[in-house]
């Protein structure tokens, strides 16, 4: 009797996943059902953002916030990709024993540092010294683009040095054996073999940066227009929905639904491929 | 020969080069946390609430909010980890609930912010405790899960079997046997599991909101240290910036103590 209730409950527990991810799903549809029925998928191409006189209807895009999305995570991707990868090889191949444990330990604290302090700390130090470099405000795509690398980059090098950690060592011994040195062993050996764990993590942290809100926040400016440079404000969608979305109503708020549900869709779909496809097996830690 | 040591040579400098500023940027934050921190705070700032400049009623809230969190996810996640590992005979459907569960892990936390707010804000036209807790407790769940599910593989089978030699039903052996020999590892679960969401923002932003008084009232907008941390920071007074630091600086302390006693847990049973 218990035994039977027991194992019902687990298997309940279980489906709440699957409940959860549909219910995010439907739940968004339903209430971006408005702005989906009203501006179809010319939404994802227009960069108007006005709410109407009489705070019914308006004009509402989604494509400036999308770009913006686009661009801050292209930029933390491209300076926090070789600083992770190269701090996963320092870990597993180039660190003195002694040294491993130490810096595997700060990566991983360093990565459970809420998002908000790395976003702080951008807005009062990070972007006084981009603004003596670069001029302009301070606040823009680059500089909410260099503190979301730098927020990543502990997930990330974490996450690859599980997968480098997956060679075995007998392959590398056996190539260390042939006269291959450090460099040649990390080239001819770990990479292809942990290739595709590699390709899984990178896209893991791209899915990890393009749904990050706070780290951005602080930074971005939101400011409803295309970024004329790198130095110019804009606003991403996390952002859109963390500073408009308490004050937004009607159509308005359908929209940001509908945005919510792209960003949604996005994440799912870079995660899902990620897992499914490339990290088949490698256990990460979390 | 020398050309293919060269090579070795600078490709492992680069690499050493990468963790150093890699390193040295997070050292960097941590320093400025630190300095900021113990500068800006005070005894009274642990005494007072928001109100009259203090985060008090921050603290209380945050770990409110958390620990219905945790007492919501908790048995959900572990109940869950259970089937994947114990109950669950068909593969395929094991292993797709897995992988939702980590789709679920990386998702963004501001959509689940808008989800909470569809269902529990919305409905009743105001923020309140229950909707921010529920929305901690859906970031907690798939960590939990997905760690409960991963100590249980380490379990030995020989022990179940053991179990079962006696003659002990499947949910004695998986409570008294199973769970018990995975105990350490599912407990440091639960603590990184805290220790994330006891620092999450964004889902709290516009379920809970926050408030500047002690409040037990979960009906109501609730005391959120990280969303007071959000819009302190905004502030342009200097005042409220340095509250900002000092609260921040309380929140990585406490949640790198959490992070920390569950590693150390985890080490500490290895060593025995």
């Amino acid at each position: 009797m218990v035994a039977r209730y027991f194992s019902k409950v687990s298997f309940m527990a279980a489906m709440t996943s699957l409940v959860l991810l549909v219910g995010i799903f439907l739940v968004l549809t339903i209430y971006a059902l408005d702005s989906i029925s009203t501006f179809g998928l010319g939404f994802l191409t227009s960069t108007d953002w006005k709410v109407g006189a009489d705070d019914e209807g308006g004009v509402f895009g989604g494509l400036v916030p999308i770009v913006g999305t686009l661009l801050t995570t292209l930029i933390a991707m491209i300076i926090a990709t070789p600083i992770a990868m190269g701090i996963a090889v320092f870990l597993t191949e180039v660190a003195p024993p002694y040294m491993v444990k130490p810096v595997s330990i700060a990566v991983e604290l360093l990565a459970a540092i809420p998002s908000i302090i790395y976003g702080m700390w951008g807005l009062f130090y990070l972007a006084p010294i981009l603004q003596a470099i670069f001029g302009g405000s301070g606040i823009g795509v680059l500089t909410a683009g260099i503190v979301l690398s730098i927020m990543i980059i502990p997930f990330m090098a974490a996450i690859t040095r599980d997968s480098m950690n997956t060679t075995p060592n007998i392959l590398k011994e056996s190539a260390y054996a042939m006269g291959a040195t450090k460099f040649e062993v990390i080239r001819d050996v770990v990479v292809p073999y942990a290739k595709i764990g590699i390709i899984g993590s990178i896209i893991l942290a791209f899915g990890r940066a393009i749904g990050e809100t706070m780290a951005v926040a602080f930074l971005i400016g939101s400011v409803f227009s295309f970024p004329k440079g790198l130095t110019e404000p804009t606003t991403s969608i996390p952002v859109v929905l963390a500073n408009n979305f308490a004050e937004a109503t009607d159509l308005e708020l359908s929209s940001m639904f509908y945005l919510a549900l792209l960003l949604f869709m996005i994440s799912f779909v870079v995660i899902f491929v990620a897992k499914w496809y490339f990290l088949r097996g490698v256990h990460h830690a979390k | 020969m020398q050309n293919r040591l060269k090579i070795n040579k600078i490709i492992l400098f680069l690499s050493t080069a990468a963790a150093v500023i890699g390193i040295l940027f997070l050292l960097w934050i941590l320093l400025t946390l630190i300095v900021k921190g113990v500068s800006t705070i005070h005894w009274s700032i642990l005494t007072e609430d928001l109100i009259n400049g203090g985060i008090r009623n921050l603290l209380i809230g945050q770990f409110v909010m958390a620990g219905v969190a945790s007492v919501i996810g908790i048995p959900v996640g572990l109940m869950a980890g259970v089937y994947l590992r114990e109950y669950g005979r068909n593969m395929k459907l094991v292993n797709f609930i897995r992988n939702l569960s980590d789709v679920m892990m990386s998702a963004p936390s501001i959509v689940i912010g808008v989800f909470v707010f569809a269902l529990m804000v919305a409905p009743v036209n105001s923020f309140n405790g229950w909707a921010g807790s529920v929305a901690l407790s859906i970031m907690m769940l798939p960590i939990i899960i997905s760690t409960t599910d991963s100590m249980l593989s380490l379990v030995p089978n020989e022990l179940r079997e053991a179990g079962m030699a006696i003659g002990g039903s499947k949910h004695r052996i998986i409570l008294d046997i199973v769970m018990k020999s995975a105990k350490v590892g599912i407990t440091t679960g639960v603590l990184l599991a805290f220790a994330r969401i006891i620092g999450e923002t964004a889902p709290l932003i516009f379920t809970s909101a926050n408030s500047a008084f002690l409040t037990f009232n979960l009906n109501d907008q609730f005391p959120s240290l990280t969303v007071a941390i959000y819009n302190l920071a905004n502030y342009p007074d200097e005042a409220s910036r340095n509250l900002a630091w000092s609260a921040s600086f309380v929140l990585t302390v406490i949640v790198l103590s959490i992070n920390l006693t569950g590693r150390f847990l985890t080490t500490h049973k290895k060593r025995n």
